[in-house]
Formats: structure tokens, C-alpha cells, sequence
């Protein structure tokens, strides 16, 4: 039974090119299940439409 | 009392400046080490035993003429295979760089090391692309721990943390991105330097992560650490990311007192998810200093989330055409991340670098009422080789992605520090001392007061 993720990994690596077995798809669906549950964890914070991204440390 | 075997970098240095040993004595007993334990350590990847010896050969050369050498003079190191080291294929940990040209040239930071008359001896294993905590490679199997070899040496700088642990030289340099100078220090009792971001050139160096790369030197001392960042420090235009500040020496300020700093331990997230050793590391060090006051850092988990989202795309972003040829010569492990890193919507990428900002500016307000924050390195000593879960506050959880939960959220804003090893039994384990940017002074003269103290100190290694 297809998984939720599963049209979207087969959507976006179509259009990256990025070859997906169906040996690596459950590693690569709990690795992208991981980065999108911390992403939302980013996501969920406000900020201000005037913040800049990430600083460098300069003199 | 010191032994040959441990001598440390400023033993060696003062001792070939002094004339009371060769540099090419010196590189003989470092290679011999090597050759006698790396069977069983597997820290190196290359030996460049002729150009050490060629090297020590040129330093004796000049001691014998009368010439002034450096401040490393003889010292034996080595570097993670990130290092570009001319005529050597920059590895990376991987597979597929072995097919890489070899370089042509030195990494900028080697050239610095060995115009301070250090002599490089080799390059070192490390986890495939720097995308590792834990020290295992599948090419060129694990490197070890020097306590107990059926352990972690911690990644993704794992050689370095073994050959250093191990005593197999007394500095070698790292990279880390995300933990992977404080994790190796923290499993195999050594001390580790991360800079500031953007302090010492990266130039040369194979990258990971660009926003979060940081290139820094292991030791068994406070002194030999600080000894060669000052060695390295310093603008290089070939390094867009490297300061244009001038060389800070930090030498000359490591037995200035530390009862004037302002010393908290970071609270809430940092005291989360912790075993029992961490906790008593911890507190040996706070007492130590006569730390009570707790800080809290605010959104450290949301800080630590953004870095894994910046990491994993930007990783992705870096392999991608490799990812689309030669899939199968990857890890599965770190191939199966990248490619799900190359997935992770823009947006929330975007948001997590501008969330680095704002975590930047709550960080920096910390600082101005303290100088240096504790922290546990890792949450545990070193876990078993191929241990894949442990039990994290209740919870169990992939050891692989959470080895670095108390370091992520500290170099995701570049803060400089130095991983202390505290000496417990069986196993020694990290506290990181994080100071303001640019700040690596402060860092270093605490590290070297709990050392003199005797709160840290790097163990002989006893797994071999």
C-alpha cells in the first residue's frame, strides 16, 4: 500500500532527476518524514517579514 | 608523569628546539606508533611517511644552521581526508572522491601547521562526507575507540579523535558542522577546538554543509590546542566565509585567571536527555568553576531542528549530481539521507536560516551577562560499535541522529568552543565551554585552569 509521502518523493525526483529504488524508498521516507517534523518545528515560529537569514560573524 | 608515548606538542616541540631531540626522531617514534597500533585503531587512511621524513629532515637541517623554527617545530600531526594534502586524493570518507585527482596543494591550514614546523604524517578516516557522529565508515571500516576498541570513536571526525586519543600524534586537525570535533572529543577523552565560524580558513577542504562548516585541532592538552590555532589563525582570501580579522594569539592569555568570568551552565534543553555520566561531568566541571547560576537558552530545540533542516539540504544541494550517477557507490545510510534531504520544501529552508538570525540576537544577549556557558558534549560515552538505539530521557531513539542533540544548537551560530574531556571510569566523556564569538581565549584559559585543577585531563588510552 503506497505511504503518504510516496507521490511526493516520486514527484520531486522526477523533477530533480534523482534515481529512487523501490529498495530505498521506506529510508528515504523516514529520513524526509524526520526533516519535514523538525522543518515544521522551524516553520511554526514567528518571525518578522523583515528578518534577514543567517548571520556570519564579521569584524 | 609523561611518558614518550604521550609526550605532548609542546613536550616536543621545546624538546627538538632545545636540541634534546631530533624532529626526525620525533616523526620515527610517531610513524612506529602508528604502524604498531593502527591495525587496531584504523584511524589512518594514508601514512605520508617520505614527505614527514623529508620534512623533519629540513627542520633538523635548520636547528643545526642556527635558524629560528617554530613554535611546533617536530610536532607529528595529522588530518581528517577532507584535508586536501598535495598528491593524495581528497577522500572525504567516501568512495567515490578515491577517483578525484590528487590535489595539488596543501590545505590552507596544514601550510600554516607545517610553516610552524609541524610535520604532517598522514590523513585520517572520518564518516562518509562529514555527515556522520559516529565514527563508522563502510569503505574503510570503523575507527576506534582508544578505551575500549569495541566502541565509538565518535564522527564524523572519528579518526582524528582515535589518533589522537590513541597517542598516535599529539594534534590533528577536524571539521565540524555540527558536533563533529566536540563528538569525537567528547567519546575518546580528548579536547577540541570548534572556532568561531569563519575564524580559521577552510580553503582547500572538501565541504559539507557551507553555512555550518567549521575547521578546527584536537589535543590532549589545553596548551597544544591553543598552540596550534594561534598556529593557524589568520584571513584567507581563499575562503570566503574567513574573517579579515587579524591573528588573536591566545597563548600568551591561557593561565590568566578565570575567577573574573561570568561562568553559567546552560539550562532547559542542555540538562534534557542526559545519562547519568553527562550529568556528573557536568557538575564536576560547575563546581569546579564555582558555577551555580543556570541560563537558560532559548529555543535551543527549535535551533537544533533548523540546523538538521540546513544541513540535510545543503548536503543534498552538494551531492546532487553524484546522487544522480553514482547512487551506489554512496553509503546507503548517508545516500538515503542526502536524497531526503534534496526533497525538504524551500521555504522551510529559507525560514531556518532566518531563524538563525533571531536565535543569533537571543544568544548574544546571553552573553552580556555572562562570559562562558557549560554544556554536555554528548549524551552518554561512547556507545557501542553498530549500536543503532538508546534510551534518551524514557525515550528510545536512532544514536546516529541524536549523538549530537547538545551540540547542533551551538555551532548552528557559529559560537566558538572548546570540548574538555573529563576523566570518569570507564569512560571518558565531553563538556563543551562556549563562549561569545570570537572569544576562543576565554574558552582556552578555562579549559587549561580545569586542567590544572585536575577536573579534565585526557586519559592514556587503555583499549589497546
Amino acid at each position: 500500500m503506497a505511504e503518504p509521502l510516496d507521490d511526493y518523493i516520486d514527484a520531486v525526483s522526477q523533477a530533480l532527476a534523482l534515481p529512487v529504488e523501490d529498495a530505498w524508498r521506506p529510508a528515504i521516507r523516514a529520513n524526509l518524514e524526520v526533516s519535514l517534523r523538525l522543518g515544521r518545528l522551524v516553520d511554526e515560529f514567528a518571525l518578522p517579514d523583515e528578518t534577514e537569514p543567517a548571520p556570519v560573524f564579521t569584524v | 608523569m609523561t611518558t614518550k608515548r604521550e609526550m605532548t606538542a609542546s613536550d616536543i616541540a621545546s624538546a627538538v628546539a632545545g636540541r634534546k631531540m631530533s624532529a626526525l626522531d620525533a616523526t620515527e617514534a610517531a610513524l612506529a606508533r602508528i604502524k604498531q597500533h593502527d591495525a587496531i585503531l584504523n584511524a589512518f587512511t594514508d601514512i605520508t611517511a617520505d614527505r614527514a621524513r623529508a620534512k623533519a629532515r629540513a627542520i633538523d637541517a635548520d636547528i643545526a644552521a642556527g635558524k629560528t623554527v617554530g613554535p611546533l617545530a617536530g610536532v607529528p600531526f595529522a588530518v581528517k581526508n577532507l584535508f586536501d594534502v598535495a598528491g593524495l586524493a581528497t577522500r572525504a570518507g567516501s568512495k567515490i572522491n578515491r577517483d578525484r585527482v590528487p590535489a595539488m596543494r596543501d590545505a590552507t591550514l596544514i601550510e600554516r601547521m607545517e610553516a610552524a614546523g609541524a610535520v604532517l604524517v598522514g590523513a585520517l578516516n572520518m564518516g562518509e562526507y562529514a555527515y556522520d557522529f559516529t565514527g563508522e565508515n563502510v569503505h574503510h571500516g570503523p575507527s576506534r575507540n582508544p578505551h575500549d576498541t569495541t566502541r565509538m570513536s565518535g564522527g564524523s571526525s572519528g579518526g582524528s579523535g582515535s589518533a589522537v586519543g590513541g597517542a598516535l600524534v599529539p594534534i590533528a586537525l577536524g571539521s565540524d558542522t555540527n558536533g563533529s570535533i566536540r563528538v569525537p572529543s567528547s567519546f575518546c577523552g580528548i579536547f577540541g577546538l570548534k572556532p568561531t565560524y569563519g575564524r580559521l580558513s577552510r580553503a582547500r577542504s572538501f565541504p559539507f554543509v557551507a553555512s555550518l562548516d567549521h575547521l578546527g585541532p584536537f589535543a590532549r592538552s589545553a596548551t597544544d590546542l591553543a598552540l596550534a590555532y594561534d598556529a593557524m589563525q589568520g584571513p584567507d582570501a581563499d575562503d570566503a566565509a574567513c574573517t579579515t580579522r587579524g591573528i588573536e594569539p591566545t597563548l600568551p592569555l591561557l593561565a590568566n585567571p578565570v575567577s573574573d568570568l561570568r561562568i553559567a551552565i546552560a539550562g532547559g534543553y542542555f540538562q534534557q536527555n542526559l545519562f547519568p555520566e553527562a550529568v556528573e561531568a557536568i557538575g564536576r566541571v560547575a563546581k569546579a568553576l564555582g558555577a551555580t547560576r543556570v541560563v537558560d537558552v532559548p529555543e535551543a530545540a527549535r535551533a537544533r531542528a533548523a540546523a538538521y533542516v540546513i544541513s540535510t539540504t545543503e548536503g543534498a544541494s552538494l551531492h546532487l549530481d553524484r546522487l544522480r550517477k553514482r547512487p551506489n557507490d554512496f553509503d546507503p545510510a548517508v545516500r538515503d539521507r542526502l536524497i531526503a534531504g534534496a526533497m525538504v520544501p524551500a521555504p522551510l529552508v529559507d525560514r531556518a536560516q532566518k531563524f538563525r538570525r533571531w536565535y543569533r540576537a537571543q544568544l548574544a544577549e546571553v552573553f552580556k551577562s555572562v562570559d562562558v556557558l557549560l554544556a554536555p558534549a554528548t549524551p552518554c560515552t561512547a556507545p557501542k560499535l553498530g549500536q543503532v538505539n538508546f534510551n534518551l530521557g524514557g525515550v528510545e531513539l536512532p544514536v546516529r541522529a541524536n549523538i549530537g542533540i547538545h551540540t547542533q544548537p551551538i555551532s548552528f551560530i557559529g559560537l566558538p568552543v572548546v570540548a574538555v574531556p573529563v576523566p570518569l571510569e570507564p569512560l571518558p566523556i565531553g563538556v563543551q565551554i562556549i563562549a561569545a564569538p570570537w572569544r576562543e581565549d576565554i574558552a582556552l584559559r578555562v579549559a587549561y585552569a580545569l586542567e590544572k585543577m585536575g577536573v579534565v585531563a585526557a586519559p592514556s588510552p587503555k583499549g589497546f
